[in-house]
């Protein structure tokens, strides 16, 4: 995927009555080159999360223009709902249906969005559940699985429609130490199998892993953009730098 | 201690105290002369049944209608449906029924009383069913709507799929008390002369001057009416039963 955006803002109501709206996006840029994988990263507040948002297709931007692979999204309802059916999108906090089951969450878009039959979908289910060690665990309601099992599911919910690629926003950062280890791992088994993502994170040997590119953002705005490995150990800039150390001590 | 056991021990001490208190008034019985109305309390109470019942279903029709015009948007809908439920809950059932049926029925042309009592208590309890529906829906985190829509639903099956079948699960005691509260609030038709359960008993008992001969079988013909509806509604919760992820 090529992504392009240009110019994008968003600004947000202050919930403080009278006062002027907050921007989270500040006329962001950011060209990547054709890859597989692009990886968000920054300080809490700085925008990631509503970038993400936007290019998810659950957020409009007030100004600006994201295109990927050179196709504009739209800004209409209807039309980026459209847009919303081929692309995969995971939370941080899973966001799977409490009242459906595990393998219920997962047939629901296959049925009700993508037209196939009940048989067709849970056909479509069974090999993704069995190689994630998830088929165990399918006839459960989200309440009786660990938090690195639900947000598993929720992974496998966006991956079975088989979307043109996937956006991840911090999918692990509501997690214990030992159920990121299961989650990033299957995400490193999608990159491998070819996957398409963006994905926002402050893993970041993970990060050094899987991304093609890395995207430093904060105030609104791109502050460094390279290549993965040239991001992690020849970034100059400071507030990267200071970012990084931080990060990596914890 | 099973469950079943606690009742029966609580329900017979209640029973005793109640009785003990019979007793110390030394209350004279004259079951018989309420005996030979017996045909008058099934009518009455199988009037009291069909009312509740329909008043039950448009109850509920007109809560969720109203809960959604709460939530559309629109701000002359919102305005409507929350003056309708201030309106109705801030104000006596009683002058209700008077004004709904001696003024604004007779202004229209309306004159079977059953049709407009049933209406007006619809209305009643409607208002408070669409505040329980609105609580309901409220309380539905942002995060679902997220997903579903990241899923590609569309609102209408958002509404259907997920919000509305976790919105019933909430919603669902309190729903049942307002049912419960509906089929005793409508011994009150009998101020517009509805032959109803409560009429009849009130009739028996002016007949008879056994009042409480008159009062007690009314107290268990609601009973027999309330308390299954309760029973069905922990069931249908049991049912229902997931907790929140």
């Amino acid at each position: 995927m090529k992504l392009a955006i240009h110019g994008l803002v968003r600004r947000f109501a202050d919930p403080g009555a009278g006062r002027p709206p907050v921007t989270v996006l500040d006329g962001l840029e950011l060209v990547t080159g054709d890859i597989a994988a692009l990886v968000l990263v920054g300080p809490s507040g700085g925008g990631k999360s509503t970038l993400l948002r936007i290019l998810a297709g659950l957020d409009v931007p007030a100004a600006g223009s994201v295109a990927f692979d050179g196709e504009p999204l739209p800004r209409e309802e209807a039309a980026l709902r459209g847009y919303r059916r081929t692309v995969g999108t995971v939370f941080q906090a899973y966001n799977l249906f409490p009242h459906l089951t595990a393998l219920e969450n997962l047939l629901l878009p296959l049925v009700q969005v993508h037209g196939l039959t009940e048989a067709a979908a849970r056909e479509r289910v069974r090999e993704p559940l069995e190689r994630f060690g998830l088929a165990a665990h399918a006839h459960k309601r989200p309440a009786e699985l660990s938090g690195g099992q639900k947000q598993r599911i929720a992974i496998l919910r966006a991956l079975v429609v088989q979307p043109r690629r996937m956006f991840l926003d911090e999918p692990t950062s509501a997690l214990d130490p030992e159920m990121t280890a299961e989650v990033l791992e299957m995400i490193g088994e999608l990159r491998t199998a070819g996957t398409q993502f963006v994905l926002v994170t402050h893993e970041m040997g993970f990060a050094r892993r899987v991304a093609d590119e890395i995207a430093f953002i904060a105030d609104g705005r791109v502050v460094a953009h390279a290549a993965a490995a040239d991001f992690l150990d020849r970034c100059a800039d400071p507030r990267v730098r200071s970012f990084l150390r931080t990060t990596l001590q914890q | 201690m099973p469950r079943w056991l606690a009742h029966t021990i609580v329900v017979a001490a209640f029973a005793g105290a109640i009785a003990l208190a019979f007793w110390r008034v030394g209350y004279d019985w004259n079951w018989a002369a309420v005996w030979a109305y017996r045909q008058k309390f099934l009518q009455g109470w199988l009037t009291t049944v069909a009312l509740s019942l329909a008043a039950l279903f448009a109850s509920i029709t007109i809560g969720a209608v109203t809960a959604l015009l709460m939530r559309s948007g629109v701000v002359l809908l919102e305005s409507t449906a929350r003056v309708y439920v201030e309106l109705i809950r801030g104000t006596p059932l009683l002058v209700q029924l008077l004004i709904g049926f001696y003024v604004v029925a007779s202004a229209v042309g309306l004159d079977n009383r059953y049709l407009v009592g049933t209406l007006v208590l619809a209305l009643f309890s409607g208002a408070y069913m669409a505040e329980i529906f609105r609580g309901g829906l409220d309380a539905i985190p942002r995060a679902q709507l997220d997903s579903a829509r990241a899923i590609g639903l569309d609102p209408w099956q958002t509404l259907r799929l997920v919000v509305l079948p976790q919105a019933v699960r909430i919603a669902l005691p309190s729903v049942a008390g307002q049912l419960v509260s509906l089929i005793k609030d409508s011994s009150l038709l009998s101020v517009i002369a509805i032959s109803e359960f409560t009429l009849n008993a009130q009739e028996v008992n002016s007949f008879t001057y056994s009042t409480l001969e008159s009062y007690l079988p009314l107290a268990a013909g609601y009973l027999a009416l309330t308390l299954p509806l309760s029973a069905l509604s922990r069931w249908l919760e049991r049912r229902f039963a997931y907790e929140a992820a």
